[in-house]
């Protein structure tokens, strides 16, 4: 265990919520929004705080997709694949994506935590489909090349 | 903060006038799809131009001040200029609406914006270059000629896109709230649950459950402390009708939900809204602090009795918890994992209290069932299904988007009038309705009203909505597989006939679509469809198999092809693609070959080259070196 982890924000957002147990996945979420990903030090805190189990909080932090307890890039490129991109070709664009920056199905992220590439069942901007999300900011229409053309943009700013 | 009743009527008069001295609104689409296309932008500068041209101009409806409301540009006339909720006709963003004309300018970008303020807004004149063409060319000026709104018939919809959604007062102002204020002051609890019963609401979420009968088995329960619960977990792929509403008339949904509380006597409540939405989360955040600002949210609402508080509660990313016990759980801060019913919802629902749990869409119905009665709602829609229906048009069609039709509307009304047919003339091949729980509808299909209990008889469900068009390029068996790799990705483990049948349903469909298919493969599927629907704990996993059956049913054929010929009739499916080269068209540089991973590309110099189908593993990286394209895909 990191002995120097810093737990006052930790604390700051258990209290923002109120030390009760169903606060369990706000507080997670709000965690992950602020170090981008869920460091495994948090948990017995969390646990301690709530008034629960630490495996109560691993297994809600382990149930929900959205939760990652590896770090996550600087950009996280959201791929929708729900069925009206997955009709008007998304998986292409993932492909590219993950070609670009040499990422597959399993490895997510770049070692330099730049990008992380995942997918998600839908965004619900199907009219726009196929739609990236790029930290929450919506790409409407894409295709491989213009997807390529994003990276290089992302990788200036980086 | 008002106290009673005649308070909150003159606060709607004021802005009912406030709202009558804005002599023309520009409404910028703020809904998700026009943000990215930059609609927030033009807002800026749509601002910006009118503040040089000297045009009186007003973001708001009337100035706040330390609790002081004044009118807007001293209660002259004046421009309202605000950003609405989603319009529906995402694929024409940004949308731009002017009023009172009605205008609907399409595809704004921010070069338009000059010639809108001095045309349109200083001069009054229509720009028919920004305006929506239809396909022989002609120019639909207002927003209702275009045939994508021309058929719809909007109710739950009416107002998004026409106000401004980030605002109570707007909502007030065409008379927001008046639906509530009935329901408290001029009728008991049972009067509201027989007006909503005699309405026949059924739930929009996909089940079509009366809602009427939910809340008064909620009523009649011992226990005294109760929950209302809003299902805003829209997690169907390719549906996304609960997140305009969310987005776009937050307050009409909260109205419904307050009138739920009352009817079932609740004091609290919770909206669930998917984590994938934060646009949603943001604006029914503003939507709740603006209620409880004005006093419609909080302790002795209005000076009576009944106290009502709303929280809002965000998903994590599991499409299992729209499943209504598994939502409760995650509410209550645990793994979202259905259990077995009985106990009911109703009787033991959130934190084990009596719980009423409807979705977005069945609670924006409410107000309009309470402010115009029952008789009127079931003069829309057919006998079983009264109401009207918002569906998400998506997939291989020309207008895609948000609609809202009468229940009991055709598909082919829907697809063809609606939807415009299909994109590049394509030919229309299926339809599915009701995302990974739902069927798949073919040509014999689309005279079939959409209504619960019609769809259900041909084998599919209504589900939340989603409708995905799929052309002659779509492979069934494919849309298939990924239709149940969804649904296995997203098992939550509990119960063995989903965890485990449907990952081997996954296999044999992955093995089917890469050529490996076996004799007996898709009665093999059948059978497992069968099982895991008669077995399985909860809605997701028993219905996990119904687009296998449903694609099963209409494309036997489809199957057999890819089972026994290793074909793929769509040509859809990459690993039983077949790359040849065009030897009238090759003129043997070889470069393919030095492209090709495995070597099975060879030939002469100069002379045509040859793929050994054998070896090739379909990458596709000849394709795209060819300097002649006389390398093809069938």
């Amino acid at each position: 265990m990191n002995q120097s982890f810093d737990m006052k924000k930790v604390d700051e957002i258990i209290d923002s919520y109120g030390a009760s147990q169903s606060s369990v996945i706000a507080v997670l979420q709000e965690i992950q929004e602020h170090y981008r990903y869920l460091p495994k030090e948090v948990f017995s805190r969390i646990a301690k705080r709530l008034g629960v189990s630490e495996a109560r909080v691993y297994s809600v932090a382990t149930f929900y997709e959205n939760f990652s307890l590896e770090p996550k890039g600087k950009f996280i490129i959201k791929v929708c694949d729900g069925t009206a991109c997955h009709v008007r070709k998304s998986i292409p664009i993932l492909e590219r994506l993950r070609s670009e920056l040499k990422l597959t199905d399993k490895k997510k992220t770049t070692d330099d935590l730049g990008f992380t590439v995942e997918t998600v069942s839908c965004l619900g901007a199907c009219g726009l489909a196929p739609v990236i999300t790029v930290n929450d900011k919506v790409y409407p229409a894409m295709t491989p090349d213009k997807v390529t053309e994003l990276l290089e943009q992302l990788k200036e700013q980086k | 903060m008002i106290k009673t009743r005649q308070e909150l009527q003159n606060l709607r008069d004021k802005y009912i006038k406030a709202g009558a001295a804005q002599k023309s609104k520009i409404l910028i689409c703020a809904g998700t799809g026009c943000v990215s296309g930059g609609s927030l932008e033009i807002f800026d500068k749509l601002s910006e131009i009118m503040e040089k041209r000297g045009v009186p101009c007003s973001l708001e409806l009337v100035h706040e001040d330390e609790g002081d409301i004044s009118l807007c540009c001293d209660g002259k006339e004046h421009i309202g200029l605000k950003k609405s909720g989603c319009h529906g006709f995402c694929e024409m963003g940004p949308l731009v609406r002017i009023e009172p004309q009605g205008w609907l300018y399409v595809k704004v970008g921010l070069d338009d914006c000059e010639e809108i303020i001095d045309e349109t807004i200083i001069a009054g004149r229509h720009i028919a270059r920004l305006a929506y063409k239809q396909g022989d060319g002609s120019v639909c000026k207002k927003q209702d000629d275009i045939p994508f709104y021309k058929k719809q018939t909007r109710m739950i919809l009416q107002d998004c896109g026409h106000i401004d959604a980030t605002s109570i007062n707007e909502y007030f102002a065409i008379g927001g709230y008046s639906a509530f204020e009935k329901a408290l002051f001029d009728m008991t609890q049972d009067e509201i649950i027989n007006e909503v019963t005699e309405a026949n609401l059924r739930g929009r979420g996909g089940g079509g459950f009366p809602a009427g009968r939910k809340w008064g088995q909620v009523k009649r329960q011992k226990e005294k402390k109760r929950y209302v619960v809003c299902n805003g977990d829209e997690g169907d792929p390719g549906a996304f009708m609960d997140r305009s509403i969310m987005e776009g008339d937050p307050h009409r949904m909260l109205e419904g939900m307050m009138i739920a509380a009352l009817a079932s006597g609740s004091d609290e409540g919770y909206i669930y809204v998917r984590a994938e939405y934060p646009l949603a989360v943001s604006r029914l955040r503003t939507a709740i602090a603006q209620a409880e600002k004005v006093g419609l949210l909080g302790d002795n609402i209005l000076g009576t009795d009944f106290s009502f508080n709303l929280h809002i509660s965000r998903g994590a990313g599991a499409f299992v918890c729209g499943e209504g016990s598994a939502l409760t759980a995650s509410i209550e801060g645990k793994r979202g994992m259905p259990r077995v019913k009985p106990p009911r919802t109703v009787e033991n629902g959130l934190f084990d209290k009596p719980t009423v749990l409807n979705n977005v869409e069945t609670y924006a119905n409410v107000p309009l069932i309470i402010e115009k009665g029952a008789s009127w709602y079931k003069s829309i829609g057919t006998e079983g299904s009264p109401g009207t229906k918002a569906f998400a048009l998506t997939g291989n069609i020309v207008n895609t988007g948000l609609i809202e039709v009468p229940m009991g509307t055709t598909l082919r009304e829907v697809i063809f009038d609606i939807g415009g047919g299909m994109r590049g003339g394509r030919k229309f091949k299926g339809v599915q309705i009701g995302g990974p729980s739902g069927g798949c509808l073919t040509e014999k299909d689309l005279d079939l009203p959409l209504d619960f209990d019609s769809l259900k008889k041909a084998g599919a469900m209504i589900g939340s909505g989603g409708l995905v068009v799929m052309d002659d390029s779509s492979c069934m068996v494919e849309v298939a597989r990924f239709f149940m790799s969804f649904t296995q990705n997203e098992s939550c483990g509990k119960c063995v006939p989903c965890r485990e049948g449907t990952k081997r349903m996954l296999a044999i469909l992955e093995r089917i679509t890469e050529g490996e298919g076996r004799e007996g493969d898709i009665e093999l599927l059948e059978e497992l469809a069968d099982t895991i629907s008669a077995t399985a704990l909860c809605g997701l996993g028993k219905t996990a198999a119904f687009p296998v059956v449903s694609t099963i049913k209409n494309f036997r054929d489809e199957y057999e092809a890819h089972v026994c010929d290793k074909r793929c009739p769509a040509g859809a499916c990459q690993k039983l693609k077949q790359i040849v080269i065009d030897a009238a068209l090759c003129k043997g540089c070889s470069k393919c070959m030095r492209s090709c991973p495995v070597g099975a590309i060879s030939g002469k110099v100069k002379e045509p080259f040859v793929i050994d189908s054998e070896k090739c593993i379909k990458c596709g990286a000849c394709l795209t070196t060819c300097p002649f394209h006389a390398i093809t895909e069938s």
